[in-house]
């Protein structure tokens, strides 16, 4: 958390920032609500106090090493059609401050 | 009131509608709102680090092993009977992380190798950072077996690489056939599962079995080892692992 708030501090410069869009895959193993129970704690009385976390989830998809087949998937406990367990995941793990939305302060 | 952003639109959503409900919503509120591109991983910090510290490692021929389990799973009985088995074959050295005591540390010295304790305090796992500086004050020979015992949690140390060649879960058969499934994560990122207390089998209710069942149905390619360290039921076959282990490549 720490780290998302010296990112949106660094990128924002002078400017004041009202959302932070953040891409979290299902598969991340962060919970949406821990994370913005700690967003609000860790940037209480900073200039990112009253910002937006705006949080994007991110569907989990595995391809089969068997038969090459992709499907999304909800949890890492999941056969593909075909009965195998071998699969790849190749997306749902993302964890990422995507943007910022600011406005100037003049 | 949104109570989101707190706007004052007399709105009743979750924020995941809000966009939908009335975008372009003015943020600003009256003010010109730009959008500046971040596009940074959050973990990246870690993962760089930890690419520095495998690479060191590799460098000197050391096989480091991260080993995860929940606390009293047996992780410091398996290190001390495992340093006692391969001890006068390849030096071995230990990172044995705690919230708090140097107890594990005292135990492993008294093993007779190398060991640095590293204290998280509120922390619930290692990161990259310490065990690079646990490195540091370690100093691991070249061409040896490095363990990082990671703090006792089942949890969270599955998601942090701190360069290791691989993650090795510890979980007693004394916490059922379904803890692979109640904990996912560390079994996908785990190369291996060292089943402990084997002795216990005749006083438990527990199906092994099911147990590597559940968790290759996580991970396929999990390499199971059954042991009672203290018995040393098992040993042969993990220590025999872990010797093929040294001299190659961590290669990530």
């Amino acid at each position: 958390m720490k780290g998302i708030v010296a990112a949106a501090l660094r990128c924002a410069g002078t400017a004041k920032v009202v959302t932070i869009r953040i891409e979290l895959g299902r598969l991340a193993g962060v919970a949406v609500e821990a994370l913005r129970f700690c967003f609000e704690v860790c940037t209480r009385d900073t200039a990112l106090d009253g910002a937006v976390l705006d949080i994007v989830e991110i569907r989990a998809r595995a391809r089969c090493r068997a038969c090459g087949h992709e499907a999304d998937i909800d949890t890492w406990c999941s056969s593909c059609q075909c009965g195998s367990f071998d699969r790849d995941v190749v997306s749902g793990q993302e964890l990422r401050i995507k943007d910022l939305e600011v406005f100037d302060v003049s | 009131m949104c109570r989101d952003c707190g706007c004052g639109r007399a709105i009743e959503h979750s924020h995941a509608r809000h966009h939908a409900d009335h975008d372009p919503h003015p943020h600003g509120h009256g003010r010109p709102v730009r959008r500046v591109t971040v596009e940074e991983d959050l973990r990246a910090k870690n993962d760089e680090l930890a690419g520095e510290v495998r690479h060191r490692l590799d460098h000197d021929g050391i096989a480091a092993f991260n080993l995860i389990g929940a606390p009293g799973s047996g992780k410091t009985t398996l290190l001390e009977q495992t340093i006692r088995s391969l001890g006068g074959d390849v030096a071995i050295s230990v990172l044995e992380g705690d919230q708090a005591t140097d107890r594990d540390a005292q135990r492993i010295a008294a093993s007779g190798c190398r060991v640095v304790q590293i204290n998280t305090g509120a922390g619930c796992h290692l990161d990259a950072s310490m065990v690079d500086r646990g490195l540091d004050e370690l100093q691991p020979p070249p061409r040896s077996l490095l363990f990082v015992e990671n703090v006792g949690n089942l949890v969270c140390p599955a998601l942090f690489d701190v360069g290791e060649r691989a993650k090795v879960v510890v979980m007693s058969v004394t916490e059922g056939e379904d803890k692979p499934l109640k904990y996912p994560h560390v079994f996908r990122a785990a190369s291996a599962m060292v089943l402990t207390k084997a002795d216990l089998l005749p006083h438990l209710i527990v199906d092994v079995g099911e147990c590597i069942a559940n968790a290759r149905r996580i991970n396929p390619h999990l390499v199971v080892f059954l042991v009672a360290a203290l018995r040393g039921d098992g040993l042969d076959e993990w220590c025999t692992w872990l010797r093929l282990q040294v001299g190659g490549s961590h290669g990530r």
